[in-house]
C-alpha cells in the first residue's frame, strides 16, 4: 500500500481493489513471470467495463495455478488439470459471468489436455490464459508437454527428446475462436488480447511465455528472469493474423531462432450454451 | 458468418414434477427424482448401467430450462458439476464403477471446498471393467473412503424404483443442507428394474435450501468458511459480489490457504463432524420384525428385496427373524444396531451382499455377536431361498 501523503498523488493504486492484498507476501520467486500475467489480467478487468462482480477466475494446480488466489474476484483454485471443466460448469450454468481460466502449461496441456481440446471443440464461453514457462515449475523443474527438444529438466537431465505442443496451432485446430501468443514482455499487447477475449463469446485462448528462472531458466542458460525477458525482446517477431500456425514451434535452445507472437485467430463460431 | 448449428430448440417446456402413477425403470425414477428436486445442471459420461439416467435427463432437463452437458470423461463430469454448484446450481452426475473411480480426486475437492454435489453410482460387478451389464454392490467402501484423506459423505441405497425417486430427492437436500458430496448407490438390478412409481404433487416434494450469507456483499465482511453451530458455513455463489476464494488446499475461515498442521487438523475434524454430529438427522432405515428377533438380516439395495422375502418365509415358519434395511449406508446406522443388540434378543446377524463382505466388516466393528456373510462377487444376487437357508442354519 502506497503511504505517500503528498495530495498530488493518489494513495490508491487503480488495481488495488482487484488484488487480495491481505494475501501478501505471495509465494512466487523473484524474476517469475506469473505476477506480470496476473497484473495484466486485473488491468483487463479494470478496463473491461463490466461489473467486477461478474468476473470469475479459475485455476488448476501449479505456480501458475496460484493466480486465482491473488485476484479479488470470485476465484477457485481447483485440482491439477481440472480448471477447464470446473470453469465450464460455471460458464454454462451462468452465461452472464465472464469466466477466465489462468493456469500452467503442465496443468492445461498435460494432465488437462483432453479437457482443453474438448472445451475448444465445443467453443465453450471461456477465456483461457496458459502461462507457458516450458516446465513444471512448482514441482521443481520437470519436463512437460511444452518443453522444447533439447531443453533440460530434472526428469530429462540430458535434454528433452520429446516433441512439444505448439499451443496456438493446437488451439486453432481444436476449434478456438480467438488464439494469441504473447510474452510477459508484451504487457500491452497481452492485456489487449485478454480484453479482446473478454469481449468475445466462445473459446478464447492466449498463450503467454513467462520466465521461470528457478526451475527452468537456470538449467537452460537463460539467466535470471529479466535475462529471459531480454531474450524475448531480441527473438520475438510480431505477426498478427498469421495464417499458418504450424511453423510456430518454439526453439528455446537455439538463440538464432525467432519466436513468433501475435493475435493469430479471431473467427466467429457459435459459442457453446452461451 | 456465424454458424447457428449449436442453437438447439428445446422441446415445449413440461412439468418438472410428473405427478401420477407410473411404471418406471429405476434409472428413470432416479432421473425424475433429480428433476423433482430442482436439478439445474447435469454433466455426465455414458456408462452401463447408469446411462438411462443421463439419456432420460437429456430430454427432460433442457425442456424445463436446465443445462445438460455430455462431458469428455468422468474427470470432466465431476469437475463441471462442482463448478456449476459453486455458481448456485443443483448439480448431478450419473456413473458406474469405472467412472466413479475416475471421480475420486474431485470428490475430495468437493468435500474440502464444501460444495454440494450429487452422484448416482449404479453399481455393476467390478473391479475394473468387470461385468458391465451385471449386478454388483462392491463400491460401498469406495464411496466412503475412495478419495485420499479423511472427509465426510452421505450415501443412500435404494431398493426399488420408488425409492430411487424418493432418495434422490433426499440426496439433493442433504447435499445442500450439509455442503457435502452425496451419493446414491444404486445397483444394476434396481436401476434396470421397472416397477410402480408414485410421484406426488409438486408441493409435496421435500425441499431444503442451501444456507446463504446473511450479510450484504461488499458492505459487510463475509467469511466463507466460518461455520454456524451445526458446523456448516453459509455458501455464497459465484457472481453475487462476495468475491470468495475457494481452494482444495488447507484453508482458514476466509478461504485462504493456511498451510499449518493446526489449521488442517481443525478443518478436517470439522468436515468429519459435520456429518457425524448431524447423523441422527440424516440416517434413514426400514425395520421389519426386529423387536423380538434372534436373527437380524441386514441388507440393502437389491439384496434387501430377497432378504425381505426370506425373513417373511422364516417368520411364517415360526423363526424369530427380522430385517434391518439401511437406506443410508453412510453415515452408517451403527447406533441403531447397538440399540438392537442392547435389547438382548439378538443372537446373530446375517449380511447378504453382492461383494465379498464390505458392509459386514462395518457391523463386525460394533459387535461381538456372530456376523454371518452370504456373499457373491458379482453378476448375480442372492435368492430368498439362499438367505432362508442361512437363517435356518
Ligand atoms: C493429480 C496430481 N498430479 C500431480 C500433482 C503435482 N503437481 C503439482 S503442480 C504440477 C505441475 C504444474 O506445472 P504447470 O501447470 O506447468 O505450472 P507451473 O508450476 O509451471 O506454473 C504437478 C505435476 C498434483 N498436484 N496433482
Ligand atoms: S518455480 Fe518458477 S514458476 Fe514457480 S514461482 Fe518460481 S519462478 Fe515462478
Ligand atoms: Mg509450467
Amino acid at each position: 500500500m502506497n503511504t505517500q501523503t503528498d495530495s498530488s498523488f493518489s494513495v490508491v493504486h487503480p488495481i488495488d481493489h482487484l488484488m487480495r492484498a491481505d494475501r501478501l507476501p505471495h509465494i512466487l520467486c523473484a524474476g517469475c513471470g506469473i505476477g506480470t500475467v496476473i497484473h495484466s489480467y486485473v488491468h483487463a478487468i479494470n478496463e473491461f467495463g463490466v461489473d467486477e462482480d461478474r468476473h470469475v477466475c479459475v485455476s488448476g494446480i501449479g505456480c501458475s495455478g496460484r493466480a486465482a488466489g491473488y485476484v479479488n474476484v470470485d476465484s477457485y483454485h481447483t485440482t491439477h488439470g481440472r480448471a477447464l471443466p470446473f470453469a465450464l460448469g460455471i460458464a454454462v450454468y451462468n452465461p452472464e459471468l465472464t469466466v477466465t481460466v489462468i493456469s500452467g502449461d503442465g496443468d492445461l496441456m498435460a494432465i488437462g489436455g483432453n479437457h482443453f481440446i474438448h472445451a475448444a471443440r465445443r467453443n465453450a464461453n471461456l477465456n483461457v490464459i496458459c502461462i507457458n514457462n516450458f516446465n513444471y515449475g512448482m514441482t521443481g523443474g520437470q519436463v512437460g508437454p511444452t518443453t522444447p527438444v533439447g531443453a533440460k529438466g530434472t526428469t530429462a537431465p540430458q535434454g528433452s527428446v520429446e516433441h512439444p505442443f505448439n499451443l496456438p496451432h493446437l488451439a486453432k485446430a481444436a476449434g478456438a475462436s480467438f488464439v494469441a501468443r504473447w510474452t510477459v514482455l508484451h504487457v500491452r499487447q497481452f492485456t489487449d488480447a485478454v480484453l479482446r477475449a473478454m469481449n468475445k463469446k466462445g473459446f478464447c485462448f492466449i498463450e503467454v511465455l513467462a520466465p521461470c528462472p528457478t526451475s527452468f531458466g537456470r538449467r537452460n542458460n537463460l539467466g535470471e528472469g529479466l535475462d529471459e525477458v531480454e531474450m524475448y525482446r531480441q527473438r520475438c517477431r510480431i505477426e498478427n493474423g498469421a495464417q499458418d500456425l504450424e511453423p510456430l514451434d518454439i526453439d528455446i535452445v537455439d538463440h538464432e531462432q525467432t519466436i513468433t507472437v501475435g493475435n493469430f485467430v479471431d473467427i466467429e463460431r457459435a459459442a457453446f450454451l452461451a | 458468418m456465424a454458424k447457428t448449428a449449436a442453437k438447439i430448440v428445446p422441446p415445449q417446456p413440461v412439468s418438472r414434477v410428473v405427478t401420477g402413477t407410473h411404471f418406471m425403470l429405476g434409472d428413470h425414477a432416479c432421473a425424475e427424482g433429480a428433476m423433482a428436486a430442482g436439478l439445474d445442471f447435469f454433466g455426465g459420461y455414458p456408462i452401463t448401467p447408469s446411462t438411462e439416467v443421463a439419456e432420460h435427463l437429456a430430454t427432460r432437463l433442457p425442456a424445463v430450462g436446465g443445462k445438460y452437458v455430455q462431458m469428455e470423461d468422468e474427470l470432466g463430469s465431476i469437475a463441471a458439476i462442482i463448478g456449476a454448484s459453486v455458481a448456485g446450481a443443483r448439480s448431478f452426475t450419473a456413473t458406474s464403477g469405472p467412472g466413479f473411480s475416475l471421480m475420486m480426486e474431485n470428490i475430495g475437492l468437493a468435500a474440502m471446498m464444501e460444495i454440494p454435489i450429487v452422484i448416482v453410482d449404479v453399481m455393476r460387478a467390478s473391479p475394473s471393467t468387470g461385468l458391465p451389464t451385471m449386478v454388483g454392490q462392491a463400491d460401498i467402501l469406495q464411496a466412503r473412503w475412495g478419495s485420499h484423506g479423511d472427509y465426510g459423505v452421505v450415501a443412500y441405497c435404494p431398493s426399488s424404483p420408488q425409492e430411487c425417486f424418493e432418495l434422490t430427492i433426499d440426496a439433493f437436500n442433504a447435499a445442500d443442507r450439509y455442503r457435502v458430496p452425496v451419493f446414491i448407490l444404486m445397483d444394476e438390478v434396481v436401476g434396470h428394474m421397472a416397477e410402480r412409481v408414485v410421484i406426488p404433487d409438486a408441493d409435496k416434494i421435500p425441499h431444503v435450501s442451501r444456507k446463504r450469507p446473511q450479510t450484504k456483499p461488499g458492505v459487510e465482511p463475509f467469511l466463507p468458511y466460518a461455520p454456524d453451530k451445526d458446523l456448516v458455513p453459509p455458501m455464497a455463489h459465484a457472481g453475487e459480489g462476495y468475491k470468495v476464494h475457494m481452494t482444495g488446499l488447507t484453508h482458514d475461515e476466509r478461504g485462504y490457504p493456511h498451510l499449518t498442521a493446526d489449521t488442517h487438523n481443525q478443518l478436517i475434524n470439522r468436515l468429519i463432524d459435520k456429518v457425524r454430529l448431524n447423523a441422527p438427522d440424516i440416517i434413514d432405515y426400514e425395520e421389519r420384525h426386529v423387536d423380538d428377533a434372534e436373527t437380524v438380516v441386514i441388507a440393502y439395495g437389491c439384496t434387501a428385496r430377497s432378504a425381505r422375502a426370506a425373513v417373511d418365509y422364516a417368520r411364517s415358519d415360526g423363526l424369530k427373524c427380522g430385517l434391518l434395511r439401511p437406506k443410508t449406508i453412510w453415515p452408517f446406522p451403527a447406533t441403531r444396531i447397538e440399540r438392537l443388540i442392547n435389547k438382548g434378543s439378538v443372537q446373530r446377524f446375517i449380511v447378504p451382499e453382492v461383494n465379498l463382505g464390505q458392509l459386514r466388516r462395518e457391523i463386525e466393528r460394533i459387535t461381538q455377536l456372530p456376523v454371518v456373510g452370504l456373499n457373491h462377487a458379482g453378476g448375480e444376487m442372492p435368492t430368498p431361498k439362499a438367505i432362508l437357508e442361512v437363517i435356518k442354519s
